[in-house]
């Protein structure tokens, strides 16, 4: 049966995720656990993006914008004393969420090569703000002095605590986003990439779907910002920078755009590439970049369409 | 007399230089099928195209069900209950047939603002794309990708899709364009059971199909309609088979 070799590529893959403090702690290897828990993250921001580019078809080159808002929602409050988690990371969501609403709302009228170049434009006007803010670090960036707090049930501080966070909010974002997918919203969303057109000749006014859905796919990178920044410990303009809204969307279309699970392997495939490869060579890229071209080329569902169960379709 | 559903007063529309439709009049009552024949290049598609809500015209009105719609944007006629189907098919082709029309269902079943409920799990939408993808002759093919169905397939599913939400007036472009004949006779078979129960606004070439549906036909030439009537005076008139060199009208 497909789904149920599908539904079992799956766990496995999950359980590899789950596992990997287990090994790291029996390895002596902690470094495994910050690289893995780094790739989750990003890995929430690919899921986010494939929403609007895989499933709706919205080219935004501008996704590390909201990774930046996220970061800097929590470095600030965090620079004023405010370290709550709850305060922050809902901020990081909100504001995020209110950006991409903003673009969205100006980006969305237009499509194809305008639309891409409108995001790519609003998330460098971001970035350029980022480095000019000397009170918030300006291009230095700033130094994250305590990790989120959560009233002492949650401790960050604890690499194993933070690393099930991060998994935690992963499977979550999996699991609604499983359900979103299938739902109404998820059909409208389809189908509007499928044929615009046919939708507004059978009574759909899209604008209203696709704004929603840039806004979700804003928060969540809000909140893989704001996962970013207390991984890192650090926060820096140049997570806006547009080679980074470049690196998300590489991830997505090598794991698989349309898929709700390819841009999770995207993102373990692209950040372990670049952490093996470039301890050989600052020009990683070179490896990184015929892959890419071989999996557009003949797995145009990207690399999760050619594991075991895999149907592109339902992702 | 009451007033017609459609009616439409002096619509016009250029492209650059171009008069596509040129002062069109109108008028559909309700349960009347109205072909629109004429060479190609008479704006008929672009007429349809306006009806629809996709063209905006430069000058004239479009009122439907007692309103001027003439401003309204397409997916707001739709919800008047406009419905129109493509001279090019235009559907979902990676959808299956049945999801195709389920959401032409859902499109005018409140909003789409739900995340959690399966759509495909969601009856109200279901039965009624399963009944209307039954009576366009496509029960069988309901969980075929539509995408894979034949071409004349693909023009039932359209108006499949069309019927599905519950309109008063079709707008068909062309419904047997690119058919075989046994294809086109299915289609027109299906067309005639929709005919009085529908008001039908049909543009088409094929001269057999129009005259065994009609019941009144408007011939455009050059973007004006030149002539409109019953089917045997529009067969008998001088100038309509001018237009036509004579030769595509059986006498």
């Amino acid at each position: 049966m497909r789904s149920r070799a599908r539904a079992l590529t799956l766990v496995a893959g999950l359980m590899v995720l789950g596992l990997v403090p287990v090994v790291a702690a029996l390895a002596n290897q902690p470094f495994y656990l910050d690289l893995f828990r780094r790739i989750m993250i990003f890995a929430i921001a690919a899921v986010g993006l494939d929403l609007i580019l895989g499933f709706g078809g919205m080219v935004s080159f501008g996704h590390a914008a909201y990774l930046g808002i996220g970061a800097y929602a929590v470095a600030i409050p965090a620079f004023y004393g405010i370290h709550s988690g709850l305060v922050q990371w809902t901020l990081a969501m909100a504001l995020s969420g209110l950006a991409a609403l903003a673009i969205g709302a100006v980006s969305l009228r237009t499509s194809g090569v305008s639309f891409i170049m409108i995001t790519l434009a609003f998330a460098q006007m971001l970035y350029y703000l980022g480095i000019s803010i000397n009170a918030w670090g300006a291009d230095d960036g700033m130094r994250l002095a305590r990790r989120s707090q959560f009233g002492g049930v949650v401790d960050l501080t604890n690499g194993y605590v933070f690393y099930y966070v991060v998994f935690g909010v992963l499977v979550a974002l999996l699991a609604l986003g499983h359900r979103l997918v299938h739902a109404r919203f998820g059909v409208v969303i389809r189908a509007a990439k499928s044929n615009e057109p046919r939708m507004r000749a059978i009574g759909f006014s899209t604008f209203r779907y696709k704004l929603a859905a840039f806004v979700i796919a804003g928060a969540v990178g809000g909140l893989a910002g704001a996962l970013l920044t207390n991984q890192t410990e650090y926060l820096t303009p140049s997570y806006m920078h547009w080679t980074r809204s470049g690196d998300i969307m590489v991830m997505v279309i090598l794991g698989g755009m349309g898929t709700l699970y390819g841009p999770v392997l995207g993102a373990v495939v692209f950040l372990l590439l670049e952490d093996l490869l470039s301890a050989w060579t600052v020009h990683w890229q070179v490896v990184l970049g015929p892959l890419l071209v071989l999996v557009v080329l003949y797995a145009r569902r990207g690399l999760w369409s050619l594991l075991p169960g895999a149907i592109a379709r339902d992702g | 007399m009451a007033e017609p559903l459609l009616a439409v007063r002096g619509l016009t529309m250029r492209f650059g230089g171009l008069v596509a439709t040129d002062g069109v009049d109108l008028d559909v009552a309700e349960g009347e099928t109205l072909a629109i024949i004429g060479p190609n290049g008479a704006g008929k598609t672009t007429l349809i195209g306006q009806l629809s809500g996709d063209l905006a015209p430069d000058a004239g009105t479009i009122r439907f069900a007692g309103e001027d719609v003439t401003g309204l944007p397409g997916p707001t006629r739709s919800q008047r209950g406009l419905a129109r189907s493509f001279q090019i098919t235009s559907i979902f082709p990676e959808f299956t047939a049945l999801d195709n029309v389920a959401l032409a269902v859902q499109a005018h079943a409140g909003h789409s603002f739900r995340f959690w409920t399966p759509a495909r799990a969601e009856r109200a939408l279901r039965e009624p794309a399963r009944a209307t993808l039954e009576r366009v002759g496509l029960g069988a093919r309901a969980d075929v990708v539509a995408g894979t169905l034949a071409h004349g397939e693909q023009r039932q599913l359209e108006i499949a899709m069309a019927l599905a939400t519950r309109p008063r007036l079709l707008l068909l472009d062309e419904p047997v364009a690119g058919m075989g004949a046994d294809e086109s006779q299915r289609m027109v078979q299906l067309l005639r059971a929709l005919r009085g129960r529908h008001t039908i606004v049909l543009v088409e070439h094929d001269m057999d199909v129009v005259f065994a549906l009609a019941d009144r036909i408007s011939v455009m030439v050059y973007g004006r309609v030149i002539a409109s009537g019953a089917p045997e005076a529009i067969r008998a008139n001088a100038e309509v088979r001018r237009a036509y060199l004579g030769e595509e009208i059986p006498a």
